[in-house]
């Protein structure tokens, strides 16, 4: 018996959760029957068979590992960028935060900061200049060019 | 072939406009192309909010113009640097970089630049011929009929596909269940919605597509790096010889032909198309030890394949509504931002978008051999753009076009969501290509079922009584079959470990 690959768990393990999320969220719409199909029908029957996929998946890697064969590899290897990640997804929440109540100027202004210090031997002056330029950048072409109707700055209501 | 829709379709390519939407996407699809970290898919879903702005026509255009022109990119790359921008410029590299160490680099550039244009022009001529009478064969379809053809777009799919069988059939099952959350066409039912408003409308496909496909791919490069080999040589000396023109006309007549039909079947058709190609030159070839080694028939063939097959990919998506993968995908998520459902009704209801778009291809094709060729020096340049710029920038874009459709910033967060979701799933070995293709077909194979259901009283052996239905899904069943069974599936794993 070799080694699980336990990135097939995992992902089996994903699957499954949704699977049974999205079918036991299903139960409480209306199923109706084959004929008059309510909402629940659809979804509760996919649900079921995506968990059905999930055990599959985790069962294929238990066999896999019990007859010795080697682990399949997911397609990355190396450590999760914890930091970096964090950044760009900071960056992506805090533009949604920021651009309704502040406008467009200073919410890109924030999030293309953080991207930008998320990135490889990029200091935060750096990181600051990318901010600027992109910032620019996108409101000449969203706004200036594309005319798109978006608040640069707090619209004071 | 009715001539007075051709010419339609060309009044409809020249105009000022259209050109310049043409040349825009053709421009846009070279740099993204030659770019490596930013992809066709991520750049389409990028610009679908912003088109929402334009006529449909021009925006189709530009769009179509941007996945032919990242092909004409990735093959740049693939041959100057080993770098294939695109999976199916891959095996271009193979025999192309060879050359350009040899010091051929224009020459094969040169054989690339004709052969894509060759095929591109003939696969043009194949979707002008072939889809309108695949539209009218498709118009007759019922509900049943639809539901087991989206059953077996989504199973062909991934046949075609590498990597775990299981874990692509899940992904798409994932994505039609995404697909169902927001209100219940039927009965108007929020489903999975949880009482958050913003969700009734369902959730937004280009946030799925730009989550998934643009900023999980920034997640992946920022924890390995993106390394930027060097360039070999200089390119000089575009020009064939008489030769040269002998040895490559054979294989990128046959790559063409091999490409158009390819192309057409759902999943990496363009990938396998550029594969098999190669493998088929080397295998007529009387020199077959010249291949991997600098052959030019090793560029000419894979070159015409994969562009045909780029073209022709477009005939289910015009003729059924049918995404043959994630690009088509988003076109789809094109035509409805503007208003148009796609299906076999196109090519009847808006002639001036189906031969226009048509139209523009060939006229795009050719601007490519212009851009390319001279201005490969330029296209180049562009690998000097520091990722640690690019990327910022990408999130930018990503999340103005989302928030500007709608002004909602639920789709805002959702690009995080999606992002999350993807980094995981694809780190742990599942592509998320099905699940896209779920995402976009999920309420049409709903709706159809429903629908099936309704007409047949609750019998749900309709689906296997109806002929035309019933050959669908035994074809479904049985690529379903062939993927899973052990030998082939070995042969599939070999054609796939090559092309990486």
């Amino acid at each position: 018996m070799s080694r699980l690959s336990r990135d097939d768990l995992l992902a089996g393990g994903i699957f499954l959760a949704f699977g049974l999320a999205f079918a036991l969220t299903s139960a409480t719409y209306d199923i109706g029957s084959l004929l008059r199909m309510g909402p629940g029908y659809f979804p509760m029957v996919l649900g079921i068979i995506l968990s059905a996929f999930g055990v599959a998946i985790i069962l294929t890697a238990v066999l896999k590992a019990v007859r010795g064969h080697p682990a399949t590899a997911g397609l990355d290897e190396g450590g999760i960028p914890w930091v970096r990640g964090a950044l760009v997804l900071a960056a992506i929440m805090l533009f949604g935060f920021m651009v309704a109540p502040l406008g467009l100027v200073p919410a890109l202004l924030v999030a293309t900061f953080l991207a930008a210090l998320a990135g490889h031997g990029t200091s935060p002056l750096g990181a600051a200049v990318i901010s600027v330029g992109l910032t620019v950048l996108c409101i000449v072409i969203f706004v200036v060019i594309l005319q798109l109707k978006l608040p640069l700055f707090p619209t004071g209501g | 072939m009715d001539w007075s829709n051709v010419a339609l379709g060309i009044q409809t390519a020249l105009t000022p406009t259209n050109l310049l939407f043409c040349f825009i996407g053709c421009v846009l699809g070279t740099a993204i192309g030659v770019l490596p970290g930013i992809g066709p898919t991520a750049t389409i879903a990028l610009l679908l909010p912003i088109t929402f702005n334009f006529e449909p026509v021009s925006s189709i255009i530009m769009l179509a113009g941007i996945y032919y022109g990242a092909q004409y990119g990735g093959s740049t790359t693939a041959i100057l640097l080993n770098l294939p921008g695109e999976t199916s410029a891959a095996v271009t590299a193979i025999d192309g970089y060879q050359m350009a160490r040899l010091g051929q680099a224009g020459k094969a550039l040169a054989t690339a630049a004709i052969g894509s244009f060759f095929a591109g022009t003939v696969a043009t001529v194949v979707l002008a011929a072939f889809a309108p009478p695949l539209a009218d064969a498709a118009l007759k379809f019922g509900p049943s009929e639809y539901f087991s053809l989206v059953v077996l777009g989504l199973v062909a799919s991934i046949a075609l596909a590498s990597g775990s069988m299981w874990k692509a059939l899940a992904m798409i099952v994932l994505g039609l269940l995404l697909g169902m959350v927001g209100q219940d066409v039927e009965t108007g039912l929020p489903r999975f919605a949880f009482g958050a408003r913003e969700l009734y409308g369902g959730l937004n496909f280009v946030s799925l597509a730009v989550g998934m496909f643009g900023v999980a791919e920034i997640l992946r490069n920022l924890q390995t790096g993106i390394h930027r080999p060097s360039m070999v040589g200089e390119v000089k000396d575009l020009r064939l010889n008489r030769q040269d023109l002998r040895q490559i006309a054979g294989p990128i007549g046959r790559g063409t032909l091999l490409g158009s039909a390819l192309g057409i079947l759902p999943g990496g058709g363009h990938v396998l198309a550029s594969f098999t190609a190669y493998s088929m030159e080397k295998r007529l070839s009387k020199h077959p030890e010249r291949f991997g080694k600098g052959a030019i028939e090793g560029v000419a063939a894979p070159e015409s394949a994969n562009n045909a097959a780029a073209q022709t990919s477009f005939i289910p998506l015009l003729t059924l509504g049918l995404p043959a993968h994630p690009v088509m995908a988003l076109l789809i998520g094109a035509f409805i931002i503007q208003g148009i459902t796609p299906g076999p009704n196109v090519i009847s209801d808006e002639p001036v978008l189906f031969w226009g778009l048509i139209a523009s291809m060939w006229v795009g094709n050719l601007m490519l051999v212009l851009l390319n060729l001279p201005l490969i020096g330029v296209w180049v340049k562009l690998l000097s753009i520091p990722y640690r710029i690019l990327f910022p920038a990408i999130i930018a874009f990503s999340t103005i076009g989302c928030y500007s459709l709608g002004l909602n910033t639920y789709h805002v967060f959702a690009i995080a969501f999606f992002a999350v979701l993807g980094y995981v799933l694809i780190r742990l070995g599942c592509e998320p290509a099905p699940l896209l293709l779920g995402f976009v077909l999920g309420p049409l194979l709903e709706e159809n079922f429903r629908r099936a259901m309704t007409i047949s009283k609750g019998d749900a052996t309709v689906l296997l009584t109806r002929p035309i239905s019933l050959t669908m899904l035994i074809i479904a069943a049985l690529l379903l079959f062939a993927a899973v069974a052990p030998s082939i599936r070995k042969k599939r794993e070999v054609v796939f470990a090559e092309d990486e």
